[in-house]
């Protein structure tokens, strides 16, 4: 009974928490190494390439070499950088990407915070993210990153308007804001998803392939990466950066893409739920029905990260006013077009899907 | 002390430090990434208040949105300092009336507080855990304050048409992409087989 009511004590629930934490992140890291690799792999496949296969069995020990490559190398600062927003533009992108990861649910009940704002404190956060990048073109003192802040500054506002108006679609079809709530409303079955829910499916399919575009933009992946076209711009906001400020900034990217990959299985996908109806055989709330769960989410994330390392192969870059174009002239009255439909779809067709 | 308060005053200190370094900070761009962190732990103030919405809000609207443009201006002029603070004495007086008129208002604030408000007992209603703070708010922001609410969206749409209106100049002389006549483009309008005999030519 002593440790029961010491765990129900806050120091109790802070040393959980952080357990929890810790746990999630280092998760997440172990999974970035490995889509890293698979991100290089597709890469290389669709260019006729092998890829990385020399560390580790089919080079699965890639990433880890490059992780202790940039470790051990020198820091490199300018000498008319602005030294403390300089270190500290890499580390804000990490640590808001990890942020994030706080409130995704990955299976039944296994998620770190199951807070009622969820999908408004991931939008924050990930509105946050822009600090980064500007941050750091700024900081080094030097035109291209310079240049390169800008325009991710310029791209990434404009993306999260369309990125917030598909997410109030899907907080219409819920009534919720709760992530948890959002993946259980899209259970049993596939034909339950919010993407393929016969009823909604004109508007919610279409919106999701929109989400999908704009989480390219966001997390400023090709083809849009413009605020580090290096045929452009060297590389953009990370020209000045070396060594572990450079991980950093690396680590924070892929994370926020596999981030951006779980929040549309989430919000679109079903999140941890099965494709098919699972009623009948997993016992609610036991271990079977969330490592069943985890599975199939891993699986969804992963399949959308196999999506986003096509998307680098095969699209070339946009040109910045065509970007813009898309973003402002088609994507948002386009979205602003399904609020409206899926509005008046919760007003006169009924509350259920 | 618990640990609410313990945030508290973290938070509290962390917005009051570095409001008073977005003024003294001699650097511009440092002025703005301190005025966001004062945003910030206002937030985390507000999540402490048990007014989560709020605090997101703050985050997405403000450090998201407003303080990533005014940081995008703010880095791109060059400001002068010593150019700026010359006129330091002559402003001081008109300064230093606005600066008393807004203690005085806050003097008042903190006495209607303290008499009528939260520290006399008059807690405002606590969000229930049935109702969440966006359902409490959306149901008296959609009712009572609808006709203010739709006023200030006339207010915001009325300064952006304004703002377009003084930045938008039509060029005519420049030549512009029309992504719905490049798709529409046919073959047969576009591309004409020519049989060229030797030695003449093509004559159009």
């Amino acid at each position: 009974m002593e440790a029961t009511s010491f765990w129900a004590t806050p120091w109790g629930w802070t040393i959980i928490t952080i357990g929890q934490a810790l746990a999630v992140i280092v998760g997440v890291m172990v999974s970035l190494a490995f889509l890293l690799w698979g991100d290089r792999k597709v890469w290389a496949g669709v260019q006729m390439r092998k890829g990385p296969n020399v560390v580790g069995p089919f080079g699965l020990m890639q990433s880890f070499a490059d992780f202790f490559k940039f470790v051990l190398k020198e820091v490199v600062i300018p000498a008319g950088a602005d030294k403390i927003v300089f270190l500290l533009a890499p580390l804000i992108t990490f640590i808001l990407a990890f942020m994030s990861w706080a409130v995704i649910p990955f299976a039944p009940g296994w998620v770190v915070s199951d807070i009622n704002v969820g999908i408004l404190y991931l939008f924050a956060i990930s509105s946050l993210g822009v600090y980064g990048i500007i941050m750091g073109g700024w900081a080094s003192n030097s035109k291209y990153p310079f240049l390169g802040a800008l325009r991710s500054a310029a791209q990434m506002v404009s993306y999260e308007v369309s990125i917030g108006l598909i997410v109030i679609c899907v907080i219409l079809l819920v009534g919720d804001m709760n992530l948890s709530r959002i993946v259980e409303h899209q259970a049993g079955g596939f034909w339950n998803w919010h993407a393929f829910a016969p009823k909604t499916i004109i508007v919610m399919f279409p919106v999701m392939i929109m989400f999908y575009v704009s989480a390219l933009a966001e997390t400023n992946r090709p083809p849009f990466d413009l605020p580090e076209a290096e045929s452009e711009l060297v590389a953009g906001y990370q020209v000045e950066y070396s060594s572990t400020p450079y991980l950093l900034f690396m680590i924070g990217e892929y994370a926020n893409i596999v981030l951006m990959c779980a929040l549309i299985t989430i919000l679109f996908f079903g999140g941890w739920q099965a494709p098919y109806p699972t009623a009948g055989f997993l016992e609610p709330g036991s271990v079977f029905e969330a490592i069943h769960g985890l599975l199939w989410f891993i699986l969804k994330v992963v399949f959308w990260f196999v999506m986003f390392a096509i998307a680098k192969a095969i699209v070339p870059r946009y040109r910045y006013d065509q970007l813009m174009r898309l973003g402002w002239k088609v994507f948002l009255p386009a979205s602003l077009v399904a609020v409206v439909l899926i509005a008046a779809y919760r007003v006169f067709g009924g509350n259920l899907i | 002390m618990t640990l609410v308060a313990i945030a508290f005053y973290i938070m509290a200190l962390i917005t009051v430090a570095s409001g008073f370094l977005v003024i003294t900070a001699k650097n511009p761009v440092h002025s703005v990434l301190f005025l966001i962190l004062a945003f910030f732990s206002a937030a985390g103030l507000f999540v402490l208040l048990g007014a989560e919405f709020l605090a997101m809000l703050l985050v997405v609207v403000y450090v998201g949105a407003v303080a990533v443009l005014f940081l995008f201006v703010v880095m791109m002029l060059d400001v002068d300092f010593s150019k700026l603070r010359q006129g330091f004495a002559n402003y001081l007086p008109i300064g230093g009336v606005v600066a008393l008129v807004l203690m005085t208002e806050l003097i008042m604030i903190s006495f209607a507080v303290a008499e009528r408000g939260a520290a006399a007992g008059n807690e405002p209603q606590a969000f229930t855990a049935d109702a969440t703070n966006i359902e409490t708010i959306g149901r008296v922001l959609y009712t009572d304050y609808v006709y203010l609410f739709q006023a200030a969206g006339f207010v915001l749409l009325v300064a952006m048409i304004g703002a377009i209106v003084l930045t938008l100049k039509h060029r005519t002389n420049v030549k512009r992409q029309d992504i719905s006549t490049q798709v529409g483009r046919q073959r047969k309008n576009a591309v004409a087989i020519v049989k060229v005999k030797t030695g003449e030519g093509i004559k159009e």
